[in-house]
């Protein structure tokens, strides 16, 4: 995978940029699913005649869809009692001294700033940074390339929007991918024109608010030729909400020559369900690279996926996932060949400790015709405890010729040697045990920028530490 | 009294008793050769020394600063000035040599992510990086490399000592440094351990070749047959094993701990 330039996010991106928008409209949040409530948040939206329609089929389909039966256990989430739009003010119901003490202690051990952690704790609505999100925009604007959220993408770039919505990942995909085009809020909406490079990455993080950290989100992203973005969701802090279910929908399409690298760090609070659905169609030698990184949550389910649709076409995973107790990550990739000579690599990594599960899932389809593919799959799961977990799950369906096919995968310990290794230098044991495991991750850190890189560290040595919920 | 006396230390690996009780005083500004042939439990001393969890032991004492070092943890071993230079160094992946050098030194100094004071200041740690890279012919080239990822032999071998140099510590166990070495290595490691041979340095070398011992001359010498010592003296010692073997210990029932005059 090549590397982006490294930039120093925490410096130069937050002095120069960074903004969040207000929310203004007055909304009543009801529990429970139904026409009137998904009516209701398109009418809030002041959204046009075609998304309210497309909102209300959704919500058929997701009806008639069954369950996911493979995976984690699902049938413990009760879809009347969730809210399904909330006011970013409704959700501040909270107070600091409300929050479980792990998520505070966890805010103090990372040095997280005061305004920051109230916005990700859900007290307060919105994470100002201090920086002004203008500059960003005028750069952007420059460039042509938009950088918004995905409600204004709707209100602003009506055709744009309506060209590409739902094109990559219909609501019939899978039930969730439904119930997310019914009741969809915020989410970031990014268009690259042809032959643009975004040379620093566009973060969510620093624009975002309550709404776009919702469990619905929705984002939609477009490369067109020969162009070049990194956007990067989430943070490596916890985000703390009483919200159980995150079910988003991340659609991309990189045209021609295009590449772009969408990199999450997700580290929801343990109490979420976090079921996600992102793929991306690369044409003609674009690129499409993953780099997804999941901490937190009870349950997350996802697996990024690429359709390289023209010859020439690359698709990228790498992931991370670390289960903790009572946690199950269950994350991989999908790789769909469509056209020949397309490539593709999958590298998961996942670190099992206290009683916690991981499990690679994956899927490798070459079409007939699409012959000469090559595609690569290795996943790596580090067990730290022998109550700890971790199954894989590949399936492979090929169906052309001349295909080149490779699947690696280990399960090991904290190797004793390694360890006593590392000890005999006068390292204390926990202390090895977190290098030993941030080593095993390293190929995932080295793909992020470095604060985040620094940050993930961190946060590994506090789930290490087993202070973290 | 010695600054380190090992006494009577047996120990067992898979069951199987190794270390059939070895006696050893080593104090520091001493340095002690331990020779034997392949498989005699040298290895398993140094291993055993150090605490090594795949050794138990079944019996004896190693005492140190007023304290049995088997009692404790390896990492407290060496925070007492223990160090052990690997016979076989361990890979450890997606660690580079700089992070781990500047966290051992730091755990060696106390420091605990708290008390700032302790912490080795980044223009110290890279003023003794040069030093000791330059005494070891090494590039700096290493340094963003993962712990011995990739190394060849004989480059793991000068980065042990290249650790050693960066943690000083009062009692050193080199097992089979020279192995592995070419001509000139043996000598840039010899340079390095001669730097730091003084008062406040006890070296045990384990070593099948006399020529280590031309660089760095012994006080003593000590031959290790069958999980004891078989043979105690000076330098000639080594001599003699160069020129006549180990044949004369060929069984354990004829071993008899002999004094050389
Ligand atoms: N982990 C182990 N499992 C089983 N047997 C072991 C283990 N470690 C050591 N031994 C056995 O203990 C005996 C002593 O081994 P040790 O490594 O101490 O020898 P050594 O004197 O260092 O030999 P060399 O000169 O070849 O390095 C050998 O018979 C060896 O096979
Ligand atoms: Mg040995």
């Amino acid at each position: 995978m090549a590397t982006v330039p490294k930039v120093e996010v925490g410096t130069d991106y937050k002095e120069k940029y960074g903004f969040f928008v207000p929310e203004e409209y007055v909304f009543k949040a009801k529990r429970g699913l139904n026409p009137e409530i998904v009516k209701e948040i398109s009418w809030m939206k002041q959204e046009p005649e075609w998304m309210t329609n497309m909102r209300l089929r959704s919500l058929e389909i997701f009806r008639k869809k069954p369950m996911p039966k493979w995976g984690a256990d699902l049938s413990v989430i009760d879809f009347e009692n969730i809210f399904y739009y909330l006011k970013a003010s409704d959700k501040q119901s909270k107070t600091w001294e409300e929050l479980p003490p792990d998520i505070k202690a966890t805010y103090d051990r990372l040095g997280v700033p005061e305004a920051e952690r109230k916005f990700l704790a859900g007290v307060s609505a919105q994470y100002e940074s201090e920086v002004v999100y203008h500059s960003l925009q005028e750069d952007l604007t420059k460039k042509g390339v938009i950088f918004t959220d995905t409600d204004s993408a709707l209100r602003d770039h009506p055709e744009l929007f309506k060209e590409y919505f739902g094109t990559v990942i219909p609501p019939a995909d899978n039930k969730f991918s439904a119930l997310n085009t019914a009741v969809w809020s915020g989410g970031s909406f990014i268009y690259v024109p042809k032959g643009v490079r975004v040379d620093i990455p566009l973060q969510a993080y620093f624009r975002i608010n309550a709404e776009n950290m919702g469990q619905f989100e929705r984002t939609l992203i477009i490369c067109d030729e020969g162009s070049f973005v990194h956007y990067i969701e989430g943070c490596t802090a916890p985000i703390y909400t009483t919200d159980s279910l995150h079910s988003a929908v991340v659609e991309i399409i990189v045209k021609k020559n295009a590449r772009c690298r969408y990199t999450t760090i997700q580290n929801w609070s343990t109490n979420v369900f976090n079921l996600v659905t992102k793929r991306a169609m690369a044409y003609a030698d674009a690129t499409m690279e993953w780099v997804d990184g999941n901490l937190g949550s009870q349950i997350t389910m996802k697996y990024p996926s690429v359709y390289l649709m023209e010859p020439g076409a690359k698709g990228d995973v790498l992931s991370v996932a670390f289960a903790g107790k009572g946690q199950h990550q269950d994350a991989g990739g999908k790789m769909i060949h469509v056209a020949p000579n397309t490539t593709s690599t999958i590298t998961s990594k996942s670190i099992s400790k206290g009683g916690g599960r991981t499990s690679y899932r994956g899927h490798i389809k070459i079409y007939p015709g699409a012959n000469n593919c090559k595609s690569f799959v290795k996943c790596d799961a580090l067990l730290l405890d022998d109550e700890s977990r971790s199954d894989t799950y590949p399936y492979n369906d090929v169906d052309a010729e001349n295909v080149t096919l490779g699947h690696e995968a280990t399960v090991s310990k904290v190797s004793d040697e390694q360890l006593f290794y590392l000890m005999s230098r006068g390292i204390p044991r926990g202390e090895a045990e977190t290098m030993i495991v941030n080593g095993f991750i390293e190929p995932f850190t080295k793909e992020l920028p470095l604060e985040y890189a620094v940050e993930l560290n961190r946060l590994i040595q506090l789930e290490m530490e087993g202070s973290v919920g | 009294m010695a600054d380190f006396e090992i006494k009577d230390l047996r120990a067992s690996v898979e069951g199987r008793q190794i270390l059939k009780g070895v006696s050893l005083d080593v104090s520091k500004g001493e340095v002690h050769a331990v020779m034997g042939p392949n498989g005699s439990g040298k290895s398993t001393l140094s291993h055993t020394l150090m605490g090594h969890p795949g050794y138990t032991v079944d019996g004896g004492s190693v005492l140190f600063k007023g304290q049995n070092v088997l009692e404790l943890e390896p990492d407290e071993r060496a925070r007492l000035g223990m160090f052990l230079a690997f016979q076989y160094p361990v890979v450890v992946p997606g660690i580079s040599m700089t992070n781990f050098l500047r966290t051992a030194l730091n755990s060696k100094r106390g420091y605990d992510g708290k008390d700032k004071s302790k912490q080795v200041t980044p223009k110290e740690f890279r003023s003794m990086l040069k030093d000791e890279l330059e005494v070891l012919h090494m590039d700096d080239s290493f340094l963003p490399r993962y712990i011995n990822d990739g190394f060849s032999g004989g480059e793991k071998k000068r980065a042990e000592i290249l650790q050693m140099a960066m943690l000083r510590p009062e009692i050193a166990i080199l097992d089979e440094t020279d192995s592995g070495l070419d001509i000139d290595s043996i000598k840039f490691v010899a340079d390095a351990v001669n730097r730091m041979r003084g008062p406040e340095l006890g070296i045990l070398i384990i070593t099948h070749y006399t020529r280590i011992l031309e660089f760095i001359k012994p006080d003593f010498v000590h031959v290790l047959v069958d999980g004891k010592f078989v043979l105690s003296g000076g330098s000639e010692v080594a001599d003699r094993l160069e020129k006549t073997g180990y044949s004369e210990w060929g069984k354990e029932e004829t071993a008899q701990p002999q004094e050389v005059a």
